[in-house]
């Protein structure tokens, strides 16, 4: 039986993946999704700085340089037309010696070669005045207006949601492994559920890039995961920071920030250290401290007692210094994004354009869809609710009075609402991300049991079916022993 | 919004928040509301199916589910207004609380005075940093227990503990006789942090090896735990290279440590000591803002439900005391100092007008085990107020100390800036 035709077919539904699908879905064209993970965003969209950079890092002329710019002035709308949360609270990059204002001077010249808006020289004193918690070494830092704070995981879920709700397939553990070529042309994604035809394949796949070009033939482009390390702080370190912290960048990184975070809470990283598997995701000893360190030489007063998570993320370093974003000619049908490390998050928007143009350019007909909504709108946080809205809330459904998760206010209104969104949040992890549950500073001790059941009422499973990121990640493995039987639980 | 006012309002129905409600009803506080954020009272002791409550109080062996329905019966004698499945959303130094819950939307209520008894919560993963993984299958012991013990479900197969806390050596027996098995119990100090007795019915009689000087470096496994890399720790809990063994396990249970719970003590600007976690407090359990009382894990974690008990009683009678007449000038007190082998006292500030009326119980925990003879002694200007012999002092078991109303007069004749000081005698 032949499979259903497919205009564009994306690989990844990480942030890139997921807007480049959000973009496509404006059009008439038959959109299909694929991510091998249980949910949207489980790649380096989950782990990352999560900040919406100015531009001035990245070299003048390389592809990095124009969308990093381009993407973070696309940010407003793009995070207000999804309900996204996002703060243009500016960055500062902070020179602690004489010599390191040099490199302020140059990251200056250079944003303005980017054509980056609102970049300034601030004085050491200044740089207090603003920052009173930053170190006393402070010798002058370069102030960007346009720098900002995001949600990644939002920014990935409401993007895919909004592709979903207009028109685009997504499937998730879908697992692309190989490639059908037909008259030297990419034809098909085989996957772990069956071949997918398309007329033209998007990989967005961050990591694993590379891999699915070999499966190509295609061989040039490698990518090494680059590890990044971070420390997460309660909201009472919050006092200390205000806005996002950088120090003077190294030749392979922006260096070991400290930044607010949207949701109120202090992060602190990363490190930069090249490991071989993809799949890394431990933290070190080494690493953290390192980390601690780093940020300790920004300001001297965090403490450690503040730290309530540590995470890593992986970067996908690609071997040419720039986002590498081609239709291979040797595999046409094929369009790669590979190498979106940093800044990725900032240049995505920016990419879904840019890749829709090429898109565009190579001949897919793009009709505008004339109900085409690109609005979509998110579960109100109750904790971000004022008393008003929160009483007609209740009025309107009891299950908003019902506080689930205690440190982030959570109610059980919005986990049934995420169990229930466009996307299904499928697991503990899924919600978290969703609704900020178990994310506080009890780190999920009193919620799991609540949020285990009601999941798996709403989702119509079986506790022992839940998992925190799919797979094998099961959160209850049996019942405990019947008391009238005396013999354990089905397994 | 739906306005209340009551002479007490006590935030949290656990033993604590019971034990003041019903106390401040018998010291004549009229109207009485309780704010209980979970669906049942009782706080954390529905879940503590294990014996060891009421020895002191009631004289009996009781389980945790005994224990506070003895209280919630009392509580319902009281005729208190019970709110359940209620949350405290802010809370002024005014005592003007705002609450939700599913029936009444949102609440303003006014309290002539207030006690805090919101208890505590376990010290998670992410406070101790242990690198590795994050896979499914790390929970702290109390999370476990309601699983288990509530819900009926088992986390694991294979567990491995860290922290000899008591609820993590409770859960090591708990587990056990579910058919799981628990392979080590591993804790960072050369002593355990929980009660010896814990220690003897939970650990040695089934059979299960605790480590000392021992914590978990790594966690591995992708999806669910797969093993944990333990190591030996030298004096300054760092590491020692060589001593790494891995422990293949699908569970890794943390018992290492409780912090007492005082978000809500925070936005009213309640003053918090660093040691304790929680707020300083007279011995009425009078916070430094006045009118606010607090009661029970919310002031310093305490080791038996008893002393909890205990605390709450003369907390509730405090703050319907207050509710009934108001502030009282008075001067500054006499501060309690933690001397030599104390790490903390409990309460902060004495004052003499109190101590004329009864005694006062000084509760501490020391800072290093002497498993010999000691004395603990008060003293103020370099005069012994109360002294007593104990048999050993353990970090793991708060020690007490009465100072005798006799002392008040001393305590009126401080001058300022003198201080109780409580020390550890070897």
């Amino acid at each position: 039986m032949p499979s259903e035709l497919y205009d564009v077919i994306i690989i990844g539904a990480g942030v890139v993946g997921s807007l480049i699908a959000r973009a496509l879905a404006r059009y008439e064209a038959r959109i299909l999704l694929l991510d091998k993970a249980s949910d949207v965003g489980e790649g380096t969209t989950k782990a990352n700085t999560a900040i919406v950079h100015a531009g001035y890092d990245a070299k003048p002329g390389s592809l990095k340089a124009k969308l990093n710019v381009a993407g973070n002035a696309l940010f407003d709308q793009v995070c207000g037309e999804l309900d996204v949360a996002f703060e243009r609270c500016g960055t500062y990059v902070v020179a602690t010696s004489p010599e390191e204002t040099a490199t302020l001077h140059t990251l200056y010249e250079r944003g303005r070669e980017n054509g980056v808006p609102g970049l300034h020289l601030l004085s050491a004193e200044e740089m207090r005045r603003r920052e009173p918690a930053i170190t006393p070494h402070v010798a002058g830092a370069l102030w960007a207006e346009t720098g900002g704070i995001v949600d990644p995981f939002a920014l990935c879920y409401a993007a895919a949601e909004n592709a979903v709700t207009n028109g685009v397939r997504l499937l998730l553990e879908t697992e692309a492994i190989g490639w059908l070529k037909e008259d030297h042309r990419i034809a098909g994604v085989i996957t772990n559920r069956g071949l997918f035809r398309g007329r033209w394949f998007v990989i967005a796949a961050g990591l694993w890039a590379d891999d699915l070009l070999h499966r190509a033939g295609l061989d040039g482009f490698a990518i090494t995961p680059r590890k990044g390390e971070y420390f997460v702080l309660d909201r009472e370190a919050a006092q200390q920071v205000r806005s996002v912290l950088f120090p003077c960048p190294t030749p392979i990184s922006k260096g070991i920030l400290v930044t607010r975070t949207i949701h109120g809470n202090v992060m602190l990283g990363p490190n930069a250290q090249d490991v071989t598997d993809k799949e890394d995701l431990r933290t070190t000893p080494e690493g953290l401290e390192e980390v601690m360190t780093g940020a300790l030489k920004l300001v001297p007063g965090l403490e450690r007692r503040h730290i309530i998570r540590t995470f890593a993320g992986l970067r996908a370093t690609g071997n040419t210094g720039d986002f590498y974003i081609a239709q291979p000619p040797e595999a046409p049908g094929l369009i790669v994004l590979a190498g979106i490390e940093s800044p990725g998050l900032t240049a995505s928007p920016a990419i879904a354009e840019y890749v829709v143009e090429m898109l565009r350019e190579a001949g897919l007909r793009l009709a505008e869809r004339r109900d085409y909504n690109p609005i979509r709108k998110g579960t109100p946080r109750f904790a971000d609710l004022s008393d008003a809205e929160r009483e007609a809330l209740i009025a309107q459904d009891p299950r908003w009075g019902r506080i689930i998760c205690r440190c982030e206010m959570v109610t059980e209104a919005e986990v049934v609402a995420a169990c229930h969104a466009p996307i299904p949040a499928r697991t503990y992890d899924a919600l978290k991300r969703r609704t900020r549950i178990g994310t506080g500073r009890c780190q999920g001790g009193f919620d799991t049991p609540l949020v285990l059941n009601i999941m798996a009422r709403e989702l119509g499973l079986s506790p022992l079916e839940i998992t925190q990121k799919g797979g094998a990640s099961r959160m209850v493995v049996r019942h405990t022993k019947d008391p009238l039987q005396g013999k354990e639980g089905e397994r | 919004m739906k306005a209340l006012s009551c002479d007490v309002l006590v935030i949290g129905g656990g033993p604590a928040g019971l034990a003041a409600a019903v106390s401040a009803r018998e010291a004549g506080a009229e109207e009485i509301i309780l704010l209980e954020r979970n669906n049942e009272l009782g706080g954390i002791l529905p879940q503590c199916i294990h014996t060891g409550f009421g020895v002191r109080v009631f004289g009996q062996d009781l389980s945790g589910p005994e224990y506070a329905w003895r209280w919630i019966r009392r509580a319902r004698e009281a005729d208190l207004r019970l709110l359940s499945e209620t949350m405290v959303l802010s809370l002024s130094p005014e005592r003007r609380v705002i609450a939700t819950n599913s029936r009444d939307g949102l609440l303003e209520i006014s309290a002539r005075a207030i006690v805090l008894a919101m208890g505590c919560r376990e010290r998670p993963r992410g406070a101790l940093s242990i690198p590795g993984t994050r896979p499914a299958g790390v929970y702290t012991a109390g999370t476990a227990q309601r699983l288990v013990n509530i819900e009926g479900y088992m986390p694991g197969e294979r567990f491995v503990i860290l922290g000899s806390g008591d609820i993590g050596m409770i859960m090591a027996r708990r587990l056990t006789l579910e058919g799981a098995t628990v392979v080590e119990v591993l804790e960072i100090q050369p002593y355990l942090s929980g009660l010896r007795r814990n220690l003897v019915q939970c650990i040695r009689d089934f059979g299960i090896p605790l480590s000392l000087c021992t914590t978990v470096t790594e966690v591995r496994g992708r999806d669910r735990v797969e093993a944990v890399v333990a190591s030996q720790v030298d004096a300054q809990w760092r590491p020692i290279a060589g001593t790494e063994r891995i422990i293949p396990c699908d569970t890794l249970l943390l018992s290492v440590g409780l912090i007492p719970e005082n978000e809500i003590s925070r936005m009213a600007g309640v003053p918090i000591d660093p040691v304790t976690g929680g707020p300083y407090v007279d011995q009425d359990f009078s916070t430094r803002l006045p009118g606010i009382y607090a009661a029970g894990n919310v002031v310093h974690v305490y080791d038996l439900v008893d002393d909890v008990t205990e605390s709450a009683l003369r907390a509730g009678r405090c703050a319907a005391r207050f509710a009934q007449q108001g502030t009282k000038e008075r001067g500054p007190g006499v501060r309690t100092e933690a001397g030599e082998n104390v790490r903390y006292v409990v309460p902060h500030t004495l004052y003499a007008e109190a101590l004329a009326e009864e005694p006062i119980t000084l509760h501490l925990r020391v800072r290093q085990p002497i498993e010999r003879a000691v004395r603990l002694e008060a003293t103020l200007g370099g005069r012994v107020l109360a002294s007593r012999r104990l048999r050993y002092v353990r970090p793991g078991e708060m020690a007490s100390l009465v100072l005798p109303s006799e002392a008040a007069p001393h305590l009126a004749a401080a001058r300022e800036g003198d201080a109780l000081r409580i020390r550890v005698i070897a």
